[in-house]
């Protein structure tokens, strides 16, 4: 499975970065076990905001997660070559970012040891179990599609016919994990600042663009780190795709603003109040807010002017800025802003724990971990390919050279 | 026939992949909770148990929480000094924060700061029942929305479904902080969500809830809203009567005489 030899042989950079990630897996888990021991509220959350950071951070990469598709999309159903290099890394990303979903509402869950009682008890009207089966679903589509491809590559031949139907099936799919995530906050009758119809669609924007420019920047590091270079056209590409995703990503936003501002119903206008302006002397989350709003714009300016988007200096940092904002917004705001103030009018702060940052880092540290292995998989392949190509066209010189 | 090892491990894959399709088209083919109950017809149901508080006669001696304390003790409700950490079945809360739609700001004496009491509605549709991804929180025909502390996963679903904040969740072992242990009734564990259960042990026993019972003036009214002559029903009739967010069609079953 998943040709895990070709990631046990690296350099010393490499195996010393897996160290340093794997350190960090450990501090995380032995805070887990903590929180384990004693119980969540070990963490920021409370009777009022009952979920945190790790819903939040669970709700954020489920977006990286569906953003696959936006390489998956070109290259398969619109045979855009130029993405040829970058999708398997694109597919590797969904995976992980699947994967780093399930352990957030692993690690968020009362009675973990009871969580199969998800599948034992299959309750079809409720909206989570509907993310179990598409999550489950995705990963599963997207190991098979993964370790397919990658196989064909590596014995040079073209992928069997019967995978193309599954990989166009993963592009509805894609859509369909965060659109039910979505659903799971935007059903809630209590709870006004998530009771919208736009909410999925501002999370498929959000996650067209952060996914997407998180790819660059991963394509960027793996330009200077290994020498594999997805091709300057594939980055340009995706550069574009991250510029017109935040763009439509920020309007949802300003077109939910205006309907609950001008509206000034008070109930519905008391949660952006509470994250942009502050609310009743609570305003811990008004300058991360307000960060988020400045990441957009500076992100906006860099990738309209098309000159500035190609730019090898300043397409990365609009990236970060997007990736950023994007985190700040659904990562942060998004949650804790839904659950404050309560229905009852109550403003109850929500500051994560050290407990509770050391589990989410170790989660990020898991996904960093599966990325390195994935992709050091992945080039591996495609070198090995590569020296093949450049081995039997010395054999064909020698050989013509000899007659 | 000879099985490799990759042949192998495929073929216990699909067969998990297979029977967890089972069981979950077994799953889709039966009904929700609620639509069971409803094709019961809950009307029809001979008791819907529900509750009258009478704002008038509660509070009538200052700072009592006479039936705070009888729910505590009979149910082992755990005390923690942290707000954020507390459980609560039945608590108080300001008048205008839980009615803010019937303050005129002209009226006479004002009703601002008047502590109301509160507990789980026991809603006709309860979301909280519907979002619960394990069936530990279900309604059942009596009205009372149970929850199966042995069940539960503690995913908190539900508390962010109840629009009414009557929900909490075990955040650390509720035991150390329980000053007296009632062996009649069972402790929860950390990890679990838990609510008011309109005393259905008390009522198996033909007894009335214990904050009803231990009401010195007698505000808390309890009884059956199917039956047209029950004492909540009695009161429903003559007083104006309104309940809590009733435009969100939950349906709550518990009404204020205001």
């Amino acid at each position: 499975m998943f040709m895990f030899e070709k990631a046990i042989v690296g350099s010393r950079r490499y195996w010393i970065w897996l160290f340093c990630v794997l350190c960090v897996i450990a501090v995380g888990f032995v805070f887990y076990m903590y929180q384990l021991h004693v119980g969540l509220g070990v963490t920021g959350m409370s009777r009022n905001v009952s979920w945190g950071l790790y819903i939040a951070q669970f709700t954020f990469f489920v977006g990286i997660a569906a953003s696959a598709v936006m390489v998956v999309l070109p290259y398969y159903l619109h045979d855009y070559k130029q993405f040829g290099r970058v999708t398997i890394l694109g597919e590797f990303l969904a995976i992980t970012a699947v994967i780093m979903c399930m352990l957030f509402i692993y690690v968020d869950v009362g009675k973990p040891a009871r969580i199969f009682n998800m599948i034992l008890h299959p309750t079809p009207w409720s909206p989570m179990f509907w993310d179990m089966i598409s999550l489950g679903g995705y990963l599963f589509l997207n190991i098979v599609i993964t370790q397919v491809t990658l196989t064909a590559e590596r014995e040079e031949v073209a992928p069997p016919g019967w995978i193309k139907p599954v990989i166009i099936l993963s592009i509805p799919w894609a859509v369909s994990i965060h659109t039910v995530t979505a659903f799971l906050y935007a059903g809630l009758p209590g709870r006004s600042f998530w009771l919208t119809a736009i909410m999925a669609p501002r999370f498929l924007a959000g996650a067209f663009c952060s996914g997407p420019a998180l790819l660059i920047l991963f394509c960027l590091i793996l330009r200077k780190t290994t020498g594999f270079d997805a091709g300057q056209k594939a980055i340009d590409a995706l550069g574009v795709i991250v510029a017109y995703a935040m763009v439509i990503n920020v309007f949802f936003i300003v077109v939910e603003a205006f309907t609950v501002l001008y509206s000034r119903i008070p109930g519905d206008v008391a949660h952006l109040e509470y994250l942009y302006l502050g609310l009743d002397g609570n305003y811990h989350l008004v300058p991360w807010m307000w960060l988020s709003v400045l990441l957009a714009i500076v992100a906006l300016t860099l990738l309209l002017v098309p000159s500035w988007r190609r730019n090898r200096v300043l397409l990365p940092i609009a990236c970060v800025a997007v990736f950023l904002s994007l985190w700040l917004d659904k990562g942060l705001g998004l949650i804790v802003g839904g659950f404050t103030p309560s229905p009852l009018d109550t403003i109850t702060t929500y500051t994560p724990t050290l407990p509770e940052w050391s589990i989410v880092i170790g989660i990020w540290a898991v996904g960093a971990l599966m990325i390195t292995v994935f992709y050091k998989i992945a080039l591996a392949v495609h070198e090995e390919v590569g020296e093949e190509e450049v081995h039997q066209e010395d054999v064909l010189v020698a050989r013509t050279a000899s007659h | 026939m000879k099985i490799t090892r990759k042949d192998f491990l495929r073929l216990s894959g699909l067969s998990f992949l297979a029977a967890g399709s089972m069981e979950a088209a077994r799953a889709i083919a039966g009904r929700s909770p609620s639509a069971k109950d409803s094709s019961e017809h809950p009307a029809k149901h001979p008791v819907q148990w529900g509750m009258v508080v009478d704002l008038r006669k509660c509070q009538k001696e200052k700072g009592c929480t006479a039936c705070i304390q009888a729910c505590d003790s009979a149910h082992n409700i755990p005390q923690f000094s942290d707000p954020k950490h507390q459980v609560k079945w039945i608590w108080t809360q300001p008048y205008e924060t839980v009615f803010p739609f019937i303050q005129n700001g002209y009226a006479e004496q004002s009703d601002a700061g008047i502590p109301v009491p509160l507990m789980c509605n026991h809603c006709a549709s309860p979301p909280c029942v519907h979002v619960c991804p394990t069936q530990a929180t279900w309604k059942r025909a009596d009205g009372i929305v149970m929850m199966d502390w042995h069940r539960c996963i503690g995913c908190r679903y539900c508390m962010a479904a109840c629009p009414y904040g009557s929900r909490s969740f075990n955040w650390f072992d509720p035991r150390p902080h329980i000053s007296h242990i009632n062996p009649d009734f069972p402790t929860r564990t950390r990890g679990v969500v838990e609510k008011c259960n309109f005393c259905e042990e008390r009522l198996a026993q033909g007894l009335r809830p214990a904050c009803v019972d231990a009401c010195p003036e007698k505000a808390l009214v309890f009884g059956n809203l199917a039956d047209p002559n029950s004492e909540p029903r009695q009161l429903l009739r003559k007083r104006f009567a309104v309940q809590r967010e009733p435009e969100l069609g939950t349906g709550p079953s518990v009404y204020y005489l205001v």
